[in-house]
């Protein structure tokens, strides 16, 4: 079953993604063709199967709880597109506020 | 003196310990071959000559010391020049992931695997091209464009590891690291003609690694040949606090003396051989499997039965793990920012205009799979049925020590093969996945051409931790046959 345009649309918002037109016309066929590949896996009886949560199994390991240094400050912010007061700084998240 | 970047990595530590030459002249031979060969090849994203020289620098002196101590413990890869993939972090390098929204980003740290060959004194020459976020078959997705097969230059590399195995394969390193998350070792490395190992998930830390699915990635080493491989591998392996999925197991000494298979299983699975294999392809692997016959291993027919299903699971749990991990490049921390305007309009627009077309398709696929309402028809479903894939292995390694099987369907592709049809490209990780959807290791190595003298590569896999197993039998193979000494014309 293809997805429909504004199924695409819907996704990308979820995903945080703008798109062009044309982007989603051709995310919408390529998508779709994915999808309808990995229907298959739909005709296996998995009704007593556990889903795989992990290959290794591995104990989570505990360390000794000492303190350390980090990295500085200066150092994390140094890839950051804008810093202020050392911090990060962002665009407004609400409308209408400065 | 003859041109040093021909010999094999192990003969170069050997001739550094003599002190035939110095690590300061090897790092400048392969430096030379790179400015001379890399315009054409594209293998390098950048290139750390002054670091890797002063690397060098400080290897000679290392050397110099245990030349007047012979006894002193000395790593292999000291002084040897080697390249990284430009998914593990080299703090202060120019790290990409071969993708636009990294650009400019220079990691605070460096990746444990990365960091365990600094202290074993290894020369790093530079960080090689990717498939963005490792995510491809060809390095074509790189937002820097695509690395060339030295074999072809018409053709690909493989992908995503390819500017890893490109270089290996030019001699332009002699070794290098790469990672694997449906193939991305193996894959290339057989398309190039040289050997990669995709270790077991969880053994080698993956500590500043790019994340991409979490659940499969694994760091591994792609070498000329196993015995060049296995001293690499020792180095980056083993537990890592700064992992807690890398296993506390230790490494086993790898000893590669082995040259008769007398009592060794190989299973031969016949869902691998199906309709669509090139013919030259399985003429070389069934050729190979012979010569491993020859040497007294015992070959026995078997059943992998959920073969066909892990292209569509591993296309549904790597991008569900990938549209997570990816999250994070929102324009806040790194990267560069597009829109000023408000969050959501930066959020928006950052990733839209600077994630590439296959990772806005995997993001967009795998934010599919975990939504509300098809989580358990696409995400848990596939999770199940990955299990029963898991289960196929671990019956099979009740009754053989490996299995021996293709890499890829075809040879190398010429460039722009696969054009916009994903679902073609991903086809050529069909025979790779299962091996990341089972957690277990696997290697592949040079076993002949196809009639346009382009590589053919067999695949081995073993049991959970076994990687001493698959370099011993890589190992006697290439004593037997010699097709991982072939170079390509350069």
């Amino acid at each position: 079953m293809p997805l429909t345009i504004e199924e695409v649309r819907h996704i990308a918002n979820l995903a945080r993604l703008r798109l062009t037109s044309e982007e989603e016309a051709r995310y919408r066929g390529q998508l779709s063709a994915i999808l309808d590949y990995a229907a298959r896996l739909a005709e296996i009886d998995t009704s007593s199967i556990p889903p795989t949560a992990t290959v290794i199994p591995l104990q989570a390991p505990l360390r000794a709880d000492e303190p350390r240094h980090g990295l500085s400050q200066s150092r994390i912010l140094s890839n950051a597109p804008a810093t202020e007061q050392g911090m990060f700084r962002i665009p407004p998240v609400f409308e209408g506020e400065a | 003196m003859p041109d040093p970047t021909d010999l094999s990595l192990l003969q170069a530590a050997s001739a550094l310990r003599t002190g035939q030459f110095s690590s300061g002249d090897l790092t400048r031979a392969c430096l030379e071959r790179i400015d001379r060969l890399d315009p054409q090849l594209h293998c390098f994203l950048a290139l750390t000559p002054e670091l890797a020289l002063s690397q060098a620098d400080d290897a000679d002196r290392r050397l110099a010391k245990w030349r007047r101590n012979p006894t002193t413990p000395l790593p292999i890869p000291c002084g040897i020049p080697v390249a990284i993939k430009d998914v593990l972090c080299l703090a202060g390098i120019p790290t990409t992931a071969g993708s636009r929204i990294l650009e400019g980003f220079r990691p605070p740290y460096t990746a444990t695997s990365v960091q365990r060959l600094l202290s074993a004194g290894a020369v790093i020459l530079g960080k090689t091209n990717t498939d963005e976020f490792a995510m491809g078959s060809s390095t074509e997705n790189s937002a820097y464009g695509p690395t060339r097969n030295p074999w072809d230059l018409g053709r690909v590399p493989g992908g995503s590891s390819g500017g890893s195995a490109a270089a290996v394969s030019a001699r332009l390193c002699f070794a290098a690291l790469g990672t694997d998350t449906g193939g991305s070792i193996r894959q290339p490395a057989s398309f190039c003609g040289i050997t990669g190992l995709k270790p077991t998930y969880g053994r080698v830390s993956r500590y500043g690694l790019i994340a991409f699915g979490s659940s499969l990635d694994s760091v591994g080493v792609l070498a000329r040949s196993a015995a060049d491989l296995a001293p690499v591998f020792s180095i980056i392996a083993g537990h890592d606090p700064l992992d807690s999925t890398a296993s506390p197991d230790p490494l086993p000494e790898i000893t590669l003396d082995l040259s008769d298979l007398h009592g060794l299983r190989i299973g031969v699975p016949e869902e691998y051989f199906i309709e669509g294999i090139q013919k030259e392809v399985e003429q070389a692997v069934r050729a190979a499997i012979e010569v491993l016959r020859g040497l007294g291993a015992e070959i026995i027919s078997l059943h992998l039965p959920h073969t066909d299903l892990a292209l569509p699971v591993y296309y549904l749990i790597a991008p569900a793990e990938a549209s997570a991990n990816l999250a994070r490049y929102d324009g806040v921390r790194y990267g560069p920012r597009r829109s000023e305007s408000s969050l959501a309009d930066q959020y928006l627009k950052t990733r839209g205009e600077l994630f590439g077309a296959e990772v806005k398709r995997r993001i967009m696929l795998g934010t599919y799979a975990l939504s509300a309402g098809y989580y358990d028809a696409y995400y848990a479903q596939a999770q199940k049925v990955r299990t029963l894939i898991k289960a196929d292995f671990d019956h099979a390694f009740r009754t053989v020590d490996l299995i021996a099987c293709p890499v890829a369907p075809t040879t190398a592709f010429p460039i722009g093969a696969h054009g916009d049809d994903p679902l073609s490209m991903y086809l050529e990780d069909v025979f790779t996945l299962p091996a990341n959807l089972a957690g277990v290791p696997g290697i592949a190595f040079p076993v002949g051409f196809d009639s346009h003298r382009l590589p053919v590569g067999l695949q081995l896999n073993a049991p959970p931790f076994e990687e001493p197993r698959l370099l011993r039998v890589c190992h006697a193979y290439q004593q037997a046959a010699e097709w991982h000494k072939e170079q390509p014309p350069l």
